[in-house]
């Protein structure tokens, strides 16, 4: 075992940390061509379904169903449809782009390479992140053609979009690595974080809600999501600032190093 | 230095199938280097193990003594490796394809917009570069793989089954395009089912079976081993029998046809002196087949008779019990 000590003179030549950074934007770039190569399915949808939301529940029958939390109901949904869009397109991108290459068997590309897993899990992210935040952008835009948006504190607004779309890219990430096939990608999306989402403040303040009902919605972390983002839009929360914030936080670092455990072991992705 | 170093090396998958049953190997720096087997012999477990695609039960297993346990990542950054399965995104071009797997092994884009444009055009297709890869033929699927494994300019190349389903003209110039690669100093393990492609290109050679080692040396000096040739001859005119040649086997094939087999301590000016003194014009004489696989066949088939048991787990991949237990207990060792 002479050979160790020869490999170690020899190891400062390699430098991990410049090829850690290189192989990051490069999984981010790829990750970005990919959004943009099939922006029909990733940037679109959400946009024309943010439009119809606007049209039908803001215009049409939010007319009469008159203030929410002190504001026009178009106001108050705005934000909400915003975060809805991050979420489902955060948690989307990340879940197809990594069941497609574990599919494809192109993740082999990235398993052989010297790049360690907290990398591929932190490329992947935030390719998820990067198309959250790019729809977020588009129906936010469109949302601006419905109604007044106001900003009450700008930081809060970007400390929890990113934070939301950090946590669904995540999600989206640890669905990839259990999904065997494409049902199991559809699956979660469907049934879980679709009625999460709607009973996640999204169109209406909980303080409208039965006692029970109130507080089944407290156990919902989307909840906390939506209205930390809404205020700071619009200032008004139904839920705890801080604690929506700590939530956030403690669910992002779990989840990272679930997903970097997992790869670790070899779980979904080695045989 | 060697290149790889394994010992002890045992894989049990999921599904309780031994494949790696305990393998010592070393390839040394620089060499050429042939890995063969049967069907399910266990290469691509063996191959899949050093580029950490698939995880060990057992065992180490070192790249340019970086052992894989401690010093993955550099290991790995040695590497460069051609899978026996296409496994890039078809939706890709082969030229994004180059570029990002470079990228992944820490080269900056403008470094490696060069060096895929070199090898794009060095195998022949720089035409196709901005092609989706879903469009290109399963030869140049091949080769697009050869030139993605070379974009890191590992130290070591590793391609299993690289020239499967590859026409015989393309072939030969992949066989010295990896020539040229080997003589500029990149050690090179080789899996193929074209015996005649190993004898061509390789020094060194290990011949793995059922999970082992059935054999490891030098290429000539295998080729020494092997004790008797079979020759066929075509003849001018048509025997009705086949003519006595003592002390040699003649079988008459048919009518123009003759094999003749011929030991190491004797020799085929003897053959043709008394075919000549029989009236026998030889016009043709060939190997019957290529040496190293008439070696590979003898040592294949020993192993198979000795192992008779071992052959259900290996062809279905459902465990046999005892065999089970066994792997399951090298596994926790
Ligand atoms: N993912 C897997 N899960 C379970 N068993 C496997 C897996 N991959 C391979 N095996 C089994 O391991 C054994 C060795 O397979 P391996 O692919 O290493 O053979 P090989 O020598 O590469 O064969 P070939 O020449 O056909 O490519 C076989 O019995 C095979 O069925
Ligand atoms: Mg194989």
């Amino acid at each position: 075992m002479n050979t160790a000590s020869v490999t170690t003179s020899a190891a400062p030549s390699l430098d991990l940390t410049r090829i850690r950074w290189v192989g990051y934007k490069t999984i981010v770039i790829r990750e970005y061509g990919r959004i943009i190569r099939i922006w029909g399915q990733t940037l679109v949808p959400s946009a024309v379904t943010a439009t119809l939301y606007f049209v039908i529940f803001g215009s049409l029958i939010g007319r009469r169903v008159g203030d929410m939390g002190g504001f026009s109901y178009m106001q108050y949904i705005a934000p909400g449809l915003i975060m809805m869009s991050v979420i489902t397109n955060s948690y989307a991108n990340v879940v197809s782009s990594f069941f497609g290459a574990k599919f494809g068997k192109h993740i082999e590309e990235l398993l052989v390479s010297p790049l360690p897993n907290w990398v591929i899990v932190a490329g992947y992210v935030t390719g998820g992140m990067l198309r959250g935040l790019m729809v977020g952008g588009v129906v936010t835009l469109v949302s601006v053609l419905f109604t007044d948006m106001q900003v009450h504190h700008l930081f809060i607004i970007l400390a929890a979009v990113l934070l939301t779309s950090l946590v669904f890219s995540l999600g989206g990430f640890i669905n990839a690595v259990f999904a065997k096939n494409f049902d199991q990608v559809n699956w979660v999306p469907s049934f879980i974080l679709t009625p999460l989402t709607y009973f996640g403040g999204v169109f209406y303040s909980v303080s409208l809600l039965p006692q029970w009902a109130q507080k089944l919605s407290y156990a919902n972390p989307i909840l906390y999501m939506v209205n930390a983002f809404r205020y700071g839009f619009l200032g008004v929360s139904d839920v705890p600032l801080r604690l929506a914030f700590a939530i956030m936080v403690v669910a992002a670092i779990a989840m990272f190093a679930l997903c970097v455990g997992m790869l670790n072991r070899g779980t979904g992705t080695r045989e | 230095m060697n290149a790889l170093s394994v010992r002890g090396l045992v894989k049990t998958y999921r599904n309780g199938v031994q494949a790696l049953k305990g393998i010592d190997l070393d390839v040394e720096e620089g060499d050429f280097f042939a890995l063969l087997g049967p069907n399910g012999a266990g290469k691509t477990t063996l191959i899949g193990i050093a580029t950490s695609l698939v995880t060990k039960t057992a065992g180490t297993l070192s790249i340019f003594g970086h052992d894989i346990d401690r010093e993955l990542e550099a290991a790995k950054a040695c590497v460069g490796v051609v899978p026996q399965e296409i496994n890039f995104n078809m939706f890709e071009s082969p030229e994004t394809i180059l570029v990002n797997q470079a990228g992944f092994y820490g080269i900056e884009r403008r470094v490696a917009r060069e060096r895929a444009e070199n090898y794009l055009r060095q195998l022949h297709l720089w035409d196709k570069r901005d092609k989706m890869s879903r469009s290109l033929s399963g030869g140049m699927k091949r080769r697009l793989m050869i030139a993605r494994a070379l974009m890191n300019e590992p130290k070591l190349l590793i391609l299993d089954e690289p020239t499967a389903g590859v026409d015989i003209e393309i072939r030969r110039s992949m066989w010295d395009f990896l020539r040229g690669i080997n003589e500029r100093g990149t050690t090179i393990i080789l899996t193929t089912h074209y015996l005649e492609e190993a004898e061509t290109l390789c020094r060194n050679i290990a011949i793995i079976d059922g999970g082992r080692i059935a054999e490891r040396d030098r290429m000539s000096s295998l080729l020494l081993k092997l004790h008797t040739e079979t020759f066929v001859l075509t003849l001018r005119n048509a025997l009705s029998a086949a003519p006595k040649l003592d002390g040699y086997n003649v079988a008459l094939v048919d009518n123009h046809t003759l094999e003749v087999e011929v030991s190491k301590n004797q020799n085929l000016n003897d053959i043709f002196s008394r075919l000549s003194a029989l009236g026998i014009e030889v016009l043709s004489m060939r190997n019957k087949v290529n040496r190293l696989e008439e070696i590979f066949m003898r040592l294949v088939e020993k192993g198979a008779n000795g192992a008779a048991a071992r052959a259900p787990e290996a062809l279905s991949g459902i465990a046999v019990p005892e065999t089970t237990a066994v792997g399951a207990q090298g596994g926790r060792s």
